[in-house]
């Protein structure tokens, strides 16, 4: 039955209820947000894993991203040939017009974009929007680690390449060749892997890899440049046979 | 020498009380109605959470700039916050506290403040007019619908306790008054508290201001320190309904203690008329806003029958009791 007045009653209660509770307001300025992990505040670059090959700028919907470059040569070591690469010269994204798609980050074959959930970057003029590299560059140290994989989940591209390389490796006892192109690309980046993971140089050789170090590399909790890293593991085999 | 002393410190003491309770009721309704909502509120003025929120609001209202348009009525449009304010100040002469804590004791209390209080609605119908806009006239005319519907029923609510207390003293009424007239008076009660609302024009009896279809009815046109009286006459009404209701049906200063040290009966009486006034709040921000032919048929065929009703039965168990 019925009772006349119980939604009157009914909406006093709702009311009163939520007047005991906490309050979902945030005292922003003076008490920062949680921001939950994998927020898109801004977006932060690591130079020194660019390679100027443009994906980024040419998927970005909105053409917001700048990049001007130069070629390099490196002078020929003893036996060898000159080389070229790309240099930097400027990388500028204009938040004005960014809309935060991401699309840059995911296309970024060598991680060199990431999201940074800074976001307290309001200017006064729109034209202020426009960062460069060294800003941009700044915002790399807000980056937070990549979130830890689910056990349950499918296990990484990364990790399952990595893996059947190393039982290739042990099997063929490094008989196989990677291909030309691989190698020319890792070049063509010097300084990149040295950035943020040592250089595989104590790398153990081939034959001592064994299914115990692809477990190790597995539990490596990946760093923001791990998947380098895991080309270096992966390659190693390639550099000795040089 | 004295009798003149002792006059102008109760004037000043009403005036006191006229100037702060009804910023009490404002800042807990910017609290009570935040929290309700899930929000903070003021949270910055004055430092602890937004004490001074209504101080603050007073000094940006006085620095606006005092507009009276063009095509108004300009002496009406002057005068009317004035009359919408200061019979809500006449009333609190006349509400008693406390045993012997009243401004002045009036034979026919209720009379005089029921009379007062109608006056108060003049101020928007003066407002309405005079400010030569068609939302403020249409304000003005939703206000003078409500106040002639729900005027009835305020008067037979409040005069079913006058004929209970065989008095129409207020104080008289609160010396009569019995814990038991709480549920003989209940129906009376409600519909005066009810058409105390409406008169008012609180939520969610605020057609009259729908801010969504006449932007803010009778107050449109105003500005500053004209608005701000506006303002604080809706304040300064909650705590005159608030205190009223009290004295009428809840007892006034009758609580324990009283009868030890009379001068308890002011906590008494502050403490009804606060909750009262935080039901005001409570209400405005459960409810929604009444349709205007909801209006009229709640005060036409809801609580002018109720109150009749009420009256016939106060009548029955007077004479029975008697």
């Amino acid at each position: 039955m019925k009772i006349p007045g119980a939604g009157l009653a009914k909406g006093l209660a709702v009311t009163m209820r939520t007047m005991t509770r906490r309050s979902v307001t945030g005292q922003y300025p003076d008490v920062k947000p949680e921001l939950p992990p994998r927020s898109r505040g801004v977006i932060a670059l690591l130079e020194e894993n660019c390679t100027v090959c443009m994906l980024c700028a040419r998927e970005c919907p909105d053409w917001c991203i700048y990049i001007d470059s130069h070629k390099e040569t490196i002078p020929a070591p003893p036996g060898g040939r000159e080389r070229q690469r790309n240099v930097l010269d400027r990388f500028d994204i204009d938040f004005s017009l960014c809309m935060y798609c991401g699309i840059c980050i995911e296309v970024c074959p060598f991680d060199a974009l990431f999201w940074s959930p800074e976001f307290e970057y309001a200017e006064l003029d729109i034209r202020d929007l426009t960062h460069g590299k060294e800003r941009l560059g700044e915002w790399m140290a807000t980056v937070p680690p990549p979130p830890a994989h689910d056990d349950s989940g499918v296990r990484p591209k990364e990790l399952e390449s990595a893996a059947a390389a190393l039982a290739k490796a042990a099997a063929g006892a490094g008989s196989e060749r990677p291909s030309r192109h691989r190698r020319d690309e890792a070049a063509a980046t010097p300084g990149a892997p040295a950035a943020a993971v040592p250089e595989p140089a104590e790398e153990p050789a081939v034959d001592a890899l064994d299914v115990e170090a692809v477990e190790a590399v597995e539990d490596v909790e990946m760093p923001p440049t791990g998947r380098r890293a895991l080309g270096g593991v992966v390659w190693a085999p390639e550099e000795d046979e040089r | 020498m004295t009798e003149a002393l002792e006059v102008v410190l109760r004037i000043v003491l009403v005036l006191g009380v006229f100037l702060v309770v009804p910023l009490l009721v404002g800042q807990t309704e910017h609290k009570a109605m935040a929290h309700m909502q899930s929000r903070l509120g003021p949270m910055y003025a004055g430092g602890f959470h937004g004490w001074a929120q209504l101080v603050a609001d007073g000094v940006k209202f006085a620095q606006k700039e005092d507009i009276v348009p063009a095509a108004a009525d300009r002496t009406v449009f002057k005068l009317a916050p004035a009359v919408a304010l200061i019979p809500y100040l006449v009333v609190l002469v006349a509400i008693p506290v406390a045993p012997d804590w009243v401004g002045h004791d009036l034979d026919a209390g209720l009379f005089f403040v029921l009379a007062v209080m109608g006056v108060g609605v003049l101020g928007s119908l003066m407002a309405g007019w005079a400010s030569a806009n068609k939302f403020s006239l249409l304000g003005g005319l939703r206000s003078a619908a409500q106040l002639m519907a729900y005027e009835l029923p305020f008067i037979l609510a409040a005069a079913s306790v006058a004929m209970a207390a065989g008095t129409l003293s207020l104080p008289g009424i609160v010396e009569a008054w019995e814990p038991w007239w709480l549920l003989w008076q209940l129906p009376g009660a409600v519909v005066f508290f009810a058409a105390g609302l409406a008169e008012l024009q609180r939520p969610p009896f605020d057609m009259p201001v729908a801010d969504s279809e006449i932007i803010f009815g009778a107050y449109t046109e105003y500005t500053g320190l004209r608005f701000a009286l506006f303002l604080l006459a809706e304040y300064a009404g909650i705590v005159v309904l608030s205190a009223l209701t009290a004295v009428l049906f809840l007892g006034g200063w009758r609580g324990p203690f009283v009868d030890a040290v009379p001068a308890i009966g002011v906590v008494w009486t502050l403490v009804k008329t606060m909750a009262l006034a935080f039901v005001v709040i409570w209400l405005r921000v459960a409810y929604p806003r009444l349709r205007e032919d909801q209006l009229q048929r709640l005060a036409w065929q809801g609580l002018v029958p109720l109150a009749l009703g009420q009256l016939a039965l106060t009548g029955v168990v007077a004479v029975v009791v008697a």
